[in-house]
């Protein structure tokens, strides 16, 4: 399927740009979509909480993807 | 009987421009003025936040911030200007918020927030502004508003980008709305995610990102419009790109007591296998023409900037030029503050075992204090 990934923050960083698309085969959920960042990008798990959003609502690890989902990454920011 | 809170005829001139949304009214400007607001933090996001609270007519302010001004505050800390360097943050925003508007009360605290004074002060307030710069703070101000049962307004920025949420809020039914700790049930390793000191924000993002997280404080207080509780606005500058996503609880978010917030983040503790050495001891060496490697963690702009003549390898880079470190002598590594080199050290370390690294305790900074009063600061 195809998932368009949206990064903020350290994620742009990690990624290396703003939004991408892409191409994924074994990937049925949101947790199989954090494995598969973690092992692509590992500094990803450094983050620890690595919180994702599809379609503009944050879901658990267990939220079914679809093929054009957008899938937000959402890095922990902390200054002020 | 305590006497009843009014707004007394100049108040009710001075916020007649509030009082004429027909939303808003008398009533929300008075529930304005009984209310009770922390700000915790007096930076950035300190600012806006408070003086727009201020300007509106929030009855009692509290601020706690520990720092001084510092001139490289003063490209995005509008509450400041020159002549308030080296002068407790606290204690001036106080002066110019009084001096905004003389209706209202300022109670400052010149300390940091601890798991010590966190519950006793929060406790004494309505509603809190979190406008903090680290992560255990983060963590602290949201653990003591759930314990306490305070809405937590939050914000956050890193170069471009800004977060805002409204935490704990209490919904219609008695339930409390998400809280931090559901969207981040843990902190990033220590130095993944820079401080605004080391990866930069742009000045006028925390006037933004500030700006709306006093809406929120507003909104909370008044019952005005509908909070941003359950959803988080995300905002980028660089592309204004904004996102408003939904967040939710997490049943396994359990918050009964406060924790120890510098383990709970990973921040590395003194007693772990970093030796220090102090600026002054540096600065005997140097006077000593002591044989020793000065290694200097920081980025290049910053070494541009001050530096005490070391070699610069950027902490991302310590690793990889790892045979440019010496073994056979002393080696004193420094950042600004010392808390990169700290992490350059034990990054090392974890590769070889050094037995000859010395971290410089409180880095340029401390050296800057200590040792050469002219020094730049920043």
């Amino acid at each position: 399927m195809t998932i368009k990934l949206v990064a903020y923050g350290i994620a742009k960083d990690i990624l290396g740009k703003h939004q991408m698309e892409i191409q994924l085969e074994a990937v049925n959920n949101l947790g199989d979509l954090k494995e598969w960042l973690c092992q692509q990008y590992p500094d990803f798990q450094k983050l620890r909480s690595l919180s994702l959003a599809v379609n503009e609502a944050y879901q658990d690890d267990d939220f079914a993807l679809n093929t054009e989902d957008e899938v937000v990454i959402i890095p922990p920011v902390s200054g002020g | 009987m305590p006497e009843e809170i009014q707004l007394s005829p100049k108040e009710l001139a001075r916020y007649s421009r509030h009082i004429a949304i027909p939303e808003f009214g008398k009533a929300a400007q008075l529930k304005l003025k009984k209310a009770k607001v922390l700000v915790v933090g007096a930076g950035g996001l300190g600012s806006p936040v408070l003086m727009y609270l201020a300007a509106a007519g929030v009855g009692h302010i509290g601020i706690i911030d520990f720092d001084l001004v510092d001139d490289s505050n003063l490209q995005r800390q509008v509450l400041y200007n020159v002549n308030d360097i080296g002068q407790s943050k606290a204690e001036t925003a106080k002066k110019k918020l009084l001096a905004l508007n003389p209706y209202i009360q300022v109670t400052v605290y010149k300390e940091a927030l601890t798991t010590e004074n966190a519950l006793d002060l929060i406790r004494q307030y309505d509603v809190v502004a979190d406008g903090t710069d680290n992560f255990p703070t983060r963590y602290l101000v949201n653990d003591a508003c759930v314990i306490e049962g305070k809405v937590n307004v939050y914000a956050s920025i890193f170069r471009f980008e800004g977060q805002v949420a409204v935490f704990n809020y209490l919904q219609e039914g008695g339930d409390r709305g998400p809280n931090y700790r559901d969207l981040f049930p843990q902190a990033p390793a220590p130095g993944m995610v820079p401080s605004c000191a080391e990866g930069g924000v742009l000045g006028v993002l925390p006037g933004i990102i500030g700006s709306m997280q006093a809406n929120e404080v507003i909104k909370v207080i008044t019952g005005v419009g509908e909070p941003l509780s359950g959803r988080l606005f995300l905002f980028d500058a660089a592309y204004f790109s904004t996102r408003v996503l939904k967040i939710k609880k997490n049943p396994e978010t359990k918050i009964t007591e406060l924790v120890n917030y510098e383990d709970f983040c990973g921040v590395p503790q003194k007693d772990e296998q970093v030796k220090e050495i102090s600026v002054i001891a540096l600065k005997a060496m140097m006077d000593q023409q002591t044989d020793f490697q000065l290694i200097d963690v920081r980025e290049s702009f910053e070494y541009d900037l001050v530096n005490l003549g070391g070699t610069l390898i950027p902490l991302a880079e310590v690793a990889a030029a790892i045979d440019q470190i010496e073994k056979d002598k002393p080696v004193i590594v420094h950042c600004r503050s010392g808390h990169r080199s700290a992490t350059a050290i034990k990054t090392l370390q974890s590769i070889f075992p050094f037995k000859n690294l010395l971290n410089l305790e409180g880095g340029i900074l401390a050296y800057a204090k200590e040792i050469d009063r002219n020094m730049l600061t920043y």
